[in-house]
């Protein structure tokens, strides 16, 4: 699987949202003073009367977006992760999740991906804290037509997603006709060695790694875990069944995301030996995002040594 | 039940009060020094000021109410009922598993509820989303919002004070329950306020400043024309008001009164202790 083109998942965040708005008319765009790096800026250039930049004020913005739910709006609030889901945590929890509003928060800059801003900037626990709210749905797309997909799914569903975008250009490469449904996870590659469950950016490593194994032997499984909640219990087992070496990839802390959701239906229902590829509770750190990927052990060939190493320890 | 007179709404806070103990004492916890505080604040709202059709609880015409010092729970529940969104029986389930009445607002519960609160500091922001949905969706109703003194210092709270100006929403009415007391000590003590009107006009707010237990100062405070800007009214009032002895006092913020207190307290708000 080839990328087709380089493309920003957040243009087609913000893209999404102008063709949404055409669509929707009781859909309102919020940012916090980053509309230019989230990319709402062009649902604002389409629909000024219905987008409303609140200032550097994240908590209020999460605040005035249950408020619009509560007046009948579909309000998707935008930031960047570490503030969506970390500065404003408690206003998502009670103003939004506790009363189930039909709030969507859409946080572009996640992950180390952010590059030279820093670990400052670069969420790597928010899937960890979004996930562990009850009533809320977290979906961290692949690509660019992934995003498309999710904010699209997220607008149908009722109820609070939290929507987890990268900043870089990305490889396009899920298939424009491809199905997205909020709970259930895609194999994109079959293979009866081994198992690469990925989320977000990572998706791609993972298909990228899958070749480099079958080159060296190996066949591996492929599955894009564009859900992180509700969290595909089903098809975690089966692969336990069918495949039983698994490895989880995501650009995130390795405590409360893909990882640690799929150790959970695995340890409860069908143990099997499970190794999580993540950020090693650690912070970030500036660079260019191929040199943090490289440097957190997040690229293709630490997948691939990684499923080598996990066959051998099986083989021993 | 509909609206009342001012003198018969005085006789029906007095009953309000009462119910506040009640509740409390059955439930053995929850907050009775700021909800006696607000009664007036809140039955002037309901039955004097507020468009709202108790059959009707979700009625897209109606006024808005937020509850931002969600800790009054008791006092709103009281108000609700006496005003016809479910049967006044219901009160003593306060804060029981399984009861309607949870110890902090549930909008998914309470009929007459419209907003779930309880984590101070957050209410404005719901009020100001309320009013520009209302603004945006063509509708013209208004959105009140209580909130308590020491609530202010939250950060969140001058953020939505700015919004609220900025967006110049005029269908915001504020009222601060200026009771000056907060649980470890008075406001002054734990961190002092300074002068919120100053404070709140120079973000933009109408201010005025009313004795609130007076329902004939409140309400014309509420009917203070606010062109192109929220309003702010300051209701001076006094924690525990009606009860002598939990009157001002900070130890009265979140304690439940015992059988005895209980009994005290009714017989001084000319209610029999049951």
């Amino acid at each position: 699987m080839n990328a087709k083109e380089i493309r920003a998942p957040r243009l087609a965040y913000g893209e999404t949202l102008v063709k949404l708005g055409a669509e929707l008319d009781n859909l309102v765009v919020l940012d916090a003073d980053l509309a230019h790096a989230t990319m709402t800026t062009l649902f604002r250039e389409q629909f000024p009367e219905r987008f409303f930049n609140v200032g550097i004020a994240e908590q209020n913005m999460m605040g005035i977006a249950g408020g619009l739910a509560l007046a009948g709006f579909m309000p998707f609030a935008s930031t960047f992760a570490v503030f969506g889901a970390g500065r404003a945590f408690e206003q998502v929890r009670n103003t939004i999740c506790y009363p189930r509003l039909n709030v969507k928060i859409a946080v572009t800059h996640a992950g180390i991906t952010v590059g030279e801003d820093g670990g400052s900037h670069q969420s790597v626990e928010d899937i960890s804290l979004m996930r562990s709210i009850p009533n809320m749905t977290v979906l961290v797309p692949a690509d660019a037509v992934e995003t498309e997909k999710a904010v699209r799914a997220a607008a149908v569903f009722d109820g609070p997603v939290y929507l987890r975008i990268p900043r870089p250009p990305a490889p396009v490469f899920i298939e424009a006709g491809a199905k997205f449904e909020i709970g259930k996870a895609d194999i994109l590659r079959d293979g009866r060695d081994v198992c690469l469950c990925a989320t977000g950016l990572m998706v791609f490593q993972a298909v990228q790694a899958a070749e480099q194994l079958h080159a060296a032997g190996i066949e591996a499984t492929v599955v894009n875990f564009h859900t992180i909640k509700p969290i595909d219990e089903r098809l975690i087992i089966e692969l336990a069944q069918r495949v039983g070496k698994m490895i989880t990839v995501e650009e995130h802390s390795i405590i409360g995301g893909l990882g640690s959701a799929v150790a959970e239906v695995l340890s409860e229902q069908r143990p099997v030996y499970l190794k999580r590829i993540g950020i090693q509770d650690r912070f970030g750190q500036s660079g260019t995002p191929d040199q943090l990927l490289e440097a957190y052990g997040l690229t293709a060939a630490n997948i691939v040594g990684a499923a080598k190493t996990l066959l051998a320890r099986q083989a021993g | 039940m509909e609206s009342l007179a001012p003198g018969e709404l005085s006789q029906l806070n007095k009953r309000i009060r009462q119910d506040i103990i009640r509740m409390i004492g059955a439930a053995k916890s929850g907050h009775p020094g700021g909800s006696l505080s607000c009664v007036e604040i809140l039955s002037t709202l309901y039955f004097r000021v507020m468009n709202v059709d108790p059959e009707h609880p979700r009625w897209e015409g109606r006024d808005r109410f937020v509850l931002s010092k969600g800790h009054a729970a008791p006092a709103l529940y009281a108000v609700l009922a006496h005003r016809g969104y479910f049967p006044p029986e219901e009160l003593l389930s306060l804060r029981q598993f399984g009861s309607r009445l949870q110890g902090h607002p549930d909008m998914k519960k309470t009929p007459g509820v419209d907003a779930s609160t309880g984590s101070l500091g957050q209410g404005l922001s719901i009020a100001v989303g309320l009013a520009l949905g209302g603004k945006l969706g063509g509708k013209a109703y208004r959105v009140f919002v209580v909130a308590g003194d020491g609530e202010i210092q939250e950060g969140q709270f001058w953020e939505a004070a700015m919004a609220a100006a900025h967006y110049k929403l005029s269908a915001v009415t504020l009222v601060l329950d200026y009771n000056g007391l907060q649980i470890d000590g008075t406001c002054e003590e734990v961190m002092s306020l300074g002068n919120v009107g100053d404070k709140l006009a120079a973000f933009g707010f109408a201010v005025s400043e009313v004795d609130g237990h007076s329902i004939a100062q409140l309400e014309s405070a509420f009917r203070l024309p606010a062109q192109d800007r929220p309003k702010c009214i300051i209701a001076h009032t006094h924690k525990g008001c009606g009860v002598s002895f939990m009157e001002d006092q900070v130890g009265w913020h979140g304690k439940a009164p015992n059988a005895e207190e209980v009994a005290r307290a009714l017989s001084e708000l000319g209610g029999v202790s049951s």
